[in-house]
């Protein structure tokens, strides 16, 4: 039917062009299904396989709701922390200059390339029983691994480079004249900065946030490994279907994980049609 | 009306600048400096021979080649899958293409742990599709090698797919149409044309994703199920020596991965610097 009408931006298809390219999209098309959305399915199934009243009665628990509660106060934590420090880096990758600035730039991405093991293990080699800062944590009677403080530490490493990566180019399309047009004007820093500049920011934030925020709820290693994965006290989703898993409770497992994984899905996809929505 | 030529910032107060510099210089110091040096410095403490043999030991060595080999696998199925669902992405229109665009980046959102957990459930030698290939091929894929590269496809997917993309976009199809109209075969235009374009991007696609697939813990442990020699991979190895105490053995597998993580990710920064001189 479409054999005629197709053509590829000017070229005129022919028969096999338009054999290939049935080829090319069917491949491509089976690819993604086995790898992405087939098991997605099968997450699906496994958590409905019981029914939906066994579901909610595994999710509906004390602990799964503790764990629920741990992961969203350590991501809220880390996205106020990473929006200010964030904003700062990327407003020094920008603007300013200085010497040996382009190091920066070399170690920013670093945190994607060490495994979230090594993340928590780095922690315990600082903050633990024999670390680096044991002395000083025992006289102020402090404790960070296997507890929250840990935890969050562990999760600002590895979301680190994600607001500073969505800032930078929306810095840089940024207008400086624009600014420069409302110094003019007679207005100060911060006002520049709140009227001018932060709306025109506001997409990379929110942005930079989502992306933040839903790697901060999916961390599993290194919490895991600097937090000990202590029943009520340090875990977090991830680790609730770790341990659920170990102890054949699969449909709090699989339903756990499918709450949490619609919940990540949802927010970048949401972000996404809001912001094209808004364009 | 602008003749203004030097670009002011957005604090014209000097220690304004300074402090945001400050502030953000020693975050990154404290955050992300301190805690990497703390590694290094503490896997070569006992000296480079007692590092090696550390990683020399037959389980950190097989863990360690089972991390490489499936993570190069990975890179190449990646890179050629990569390269052509960024293909299609950009030269067809079909029914579905949104969907399938919205699809790619699904893995960013998410957990690795949950992406292991769905491999399971669809490739597990309890379940419909993982039975029958075991049955059929007689391979396991959960708790095996495949299962491993299956994961680190999953989630390395969309590193390839947005590098390649933008590129592919942006190249002028007018070349391509020049060759065709002297003739030239398809594969030819691909192979003389479009392909030295996007070669750069695709490399450092695969580098990048072979430099995460690494450290991949959550969507393997799952997956592979901690088989010493058999399953388990240099991440899951770190993960049981930590557990175990053992600060030797998890130090030393840790400044490995590291040093290869790293240069991986530097050769990527020196081939794009190149690219755009070049």
């Amino acid at each position: 039917m479409t054999t005629i009408t197709t053509v590829v931006r000017g070229r005129p298809s022919t028969r096999s062009s338009v054999w290939r390219r049935r080829l090319l999209i069917g491949v491509v098309a089976l690819y993604v299904g086995l790898l992405i959305v087939a098991p997605l399915v099968a997450l699906v199934r496994g958590a409905f396989l019981e029914g939906a009243a066994a579901m909610w009665q595994a999710i509906n628990q004390p602990g799964v709701w503790r764990a629920f509660w741990q992961t969203l106060q350590i991501g809220v934590v880390v996205v106020v922390v990473h929006t200010v420090f964030g904003t700062a880096v990327a407003w020094v990758f920008v603007r300013d200059d200085f010497r040996g600035k382009w190091l920066l730039n070399a170690i920013m991405d670093l945190p994607f390339a060490v495994s979230p093991v090594v993340v928590g293990y780095m922690l315990i080699l600082i903050f633990g029983r024999r670390g680096l800062l044991a002395p000083l944590l025992a006289a102020w009677d402090i404790q960070v691994v296997f507890a929250v403080p840990g935890m969050v530490l562990a999760t600002l490493f590895v979301t680190m480079p994600f607001m500073v990566r969505v800032l930078v180019p929306v810095l840089e399309a940024f207008d400086v004249r624009q600014e420069q047009a409302a110094a003019t004007l007679g207005a100060g820093g911060w006002f520049t900065f709140r009227r001018v500049t932060f709306p025109a920011l506001r997409w990379g934030f929110v942005y930079g946030i989502t992306l933040t925020f839903a790697r901060a709820l999916g961390e599993f290693g290194a919490v895991l490994v600097v937090g000990g994965g202590i029943q009520g006290r340090t875990e977090t989703v991830p680790i609730y279907i770790f341990r659920a898993l170990d102890e054949r409770m699969y449909t709090g497992a699989y339903s756990a994980a499918l709450l949490l994984g619609l919940f990540s899905i949802l927010l970048i996809l949401g972000t996404d049609w809001l912001r094209r929505r808004q364009e | 009306m602008a003749s203004m030529t030097t670009p002011t910032t957005t604090p014209r107060i000097p220690w304004a600048r300074l402090g945001i510099r400050g502030m953000a210089l020693s975050y990154l110091f404290l955050m992300l400096i301190i805690p990497i040096s703390v590694i290094f410095w503490d896997g070569f403490s006992e000296g480079m021979v007692t590092l090696w043999q550390e990683v020399a030991k037959p389980i950190a060595w097989s863990a360690l080649k089972l991390t490489l080999w499936t993570s190069a696998v990975m890179a190449i199925i990646n890179g050629v899958m990569g390269l052509l669902t960024a293909f299609v992405l950009v030269r067809y229109t079909f029914p579905g293409k949104t969907t399938l665009n919205a699809i790619i980046d699904l893995p960013l959102a998410i957990p690795t742990l949950v992406t292991g957990l769905m491999l399971v459930a669809l490739y597990g030698p309890q379940q419909v599709v993982g039975a029958w290939v075991l049955e059929h091929f007689g391979q396991r894929i959960i708790f095996a090698p495949p299962g491993i590269v299956l994961a680190l496809l999953f989630v390395t997917f969309p590193f390839v797919v947005r590098s390649v993309q933008p590129v592919l976009l942006d190249l002028d199809q007018a070349q391509e149409d020049a060759a065709a109209t002297l003739a030239a075969t398809s594969w030819m235009i691909f192979h003389r044309i479009t392909f030295p374009a996007i070669r750069l991007p695709l490399l450092s696609g695969m580098l990048l994703s072979f430099a995460r697939a690494i450290g991949e813990f959550g969507a393997i442990v799952i997956v592979a199920g901690n088989i010493p020699f058999r399953s388990q991979t240099a991440a899951v190895y770190v993960y049981g020596e930590v557990e175990s105490e053992n600060r030797l053995g998890a130090s030393a597998m840790s400044v490995a991965m590291m040093l290869i993580a790293f240069s991986v990710v530097a050769l990527v920064g020196y081939l794009e610097r190149r690219g755009r001189r070049g």
